[in-house]
C-alpha cells in the first residue's frame, strides 16, 4: 500500500491539490469545499483526511462545523526532509559520542 | 480564532536525545568533530567529505573540508557557552547550498541528566526556506517537489 502520509504522497492526488489551493485561499468547511468542486462531500472529507494525516492541513471545531485550514505548523516537505536529516545525524552522533575512548 | 495565520511559519524542528557522556564530552564531540559522525552523502563538495569544522567562538565559520582540500561554507557560530549550549546559524538554503543573505538557527543545549547528558537540539526559523522558495529557488529533488513547494508558497502568499 502506498503511504498517503507524506506530503508527497497527500499531493500526487489532483482533487487534493485542489482542495489544498482552496484552503490556502483561507479556511473553509467541508460543504463549502465540496460547493466549488465537482465532487461529493464525502469524498471530500476522504481527501481532507489523507491532507490531515500527512501534516499539510488541520482543522478546529466552530460550532456544529469543522474548519479546515492549511496547517502553519505543519511542514512542508521540506521541513519533514530536514526533520529525518537531523534525526539520522544526531543518532549518528549519539553512537559517536557513546563509543569508549 | 480561525483568522488566516500572517505567514506560514513552520514549526521548529525539536529533538531531545540522551546521551551516556558527560557534557563536556558530548558537547566537544557534537561541536569540536563534527566530521567524526555526519552522516555521509551530505556533503557539499565534489570529493568525499574530510571534515566538518566549527571555529570555536563567536562569529567562528562553520565549514565542511573535502578530501581534496576545498572547503565549503554552512554558517557560522552566533553564541558559543562551551559546554552548556551553542548556537549556529545554518545558511545552507533549500537548495542545500550557501546563502549568505540565507539564515536559520540551530541551538543545541547540553545539560548533566543522571550518568549522562541531556541533548536538545532545535532548528528554527524555517521560513527563511519558504523566502527561498518565494524566489524561485524551489529544491530541485524532482518535479513533485517542487509542485508542493509552489503550493506552499501560494498559500504563504496567500494569507500574507
Amino acid at each position: 500500500m502506498a503511504n498517503q502520509s507524506t506530503p508527497f504522497a497527500a499531493l500526487s492526488e489532483p482533487m487534493r491539490v485542489a482542495i489544498f489551493d482552496r484552503l490556502s485561499e483561507r479556511p473553509m468547511a467541508v460543504g463549502e469545499l465540496a460547493g466549488t468542486l465537482p465532487v461529493s462531500r464525502p469524498a471530500v472529507s476522504q481527501h481532507l483526511k489523507v491532507l490531515k494525516d500527512a501534516g499539510l492541513v488541520a482543522s478546529e471545531a466552530e460550532g456544529t462545523r469543522r474548519i479546515y485550514r492549511i496547517d502553519p505548523a505543519g511542514l512542508g516537505p521540506l521541513r519533514e526532509w530536514l526533520d529525518r536529516h537531523w534525526e539520522r545525524a544526531l543518532a549518528a552522533f549519539a553512537e559517536k559520542v557513546e563509543e569508549s575512548e | 480564532m480561525m483568522q488566516a495565520t500572517k505567514t506560514i511559519s513552520p514549526a521548529p524542528i525539536r529533538k531531545t536525545l540522551h546521551v551516556k557522556a558527560d557534557p563536556e564530552k558530548a558537547f566537544r564531540v557534537f561541536l569540536g568533530a563534527m566530521g567524526g559522525w555526519w552522516p555521509k552523502g551530505h556533503s557539499l563538495l565534489g570529493s568525499p567529505q574530510k571534515d566538518v569544522v566549527i571555529e570555536p567562538r563567536v562569529g567562528g565559520r562553520w565549514y565542511e573540508i573535502g578530501e581534496d582540500g576545498s572547503e565549503y561554507e554552512w554558517g557560522r557560530v552566533l553564541e558559543w557557552d562551551a559546554p552548556t549550549r551553542a548556537l549556529l546559524c545554518w545558511q545552507l538554503n533549500g537548495e542545500w547550498r550557501y546563502d549568505k543573505d540565507f539564515e536559520t538557527e540551530v541551538e543545541i543545549r547540553f545539560e548533566a541528566d543522571g550518568d549522562g547528558t541531556r541533548v536538545e537540539f532545535e532548528h528554527r526559523g524555517l521560513e527563511a526556506f519558504d523566502r527561498t522558495a518565494r524566489d524561485g529557488h524551489v529544491m530541485g529533488m524532482d518535479e513533485g517537489w517542487g509542485a508542493i513547494l509552489e503550493g506552499y508558497r501560494q498559500a504563504a502568499d496567500a494569507q500574507a
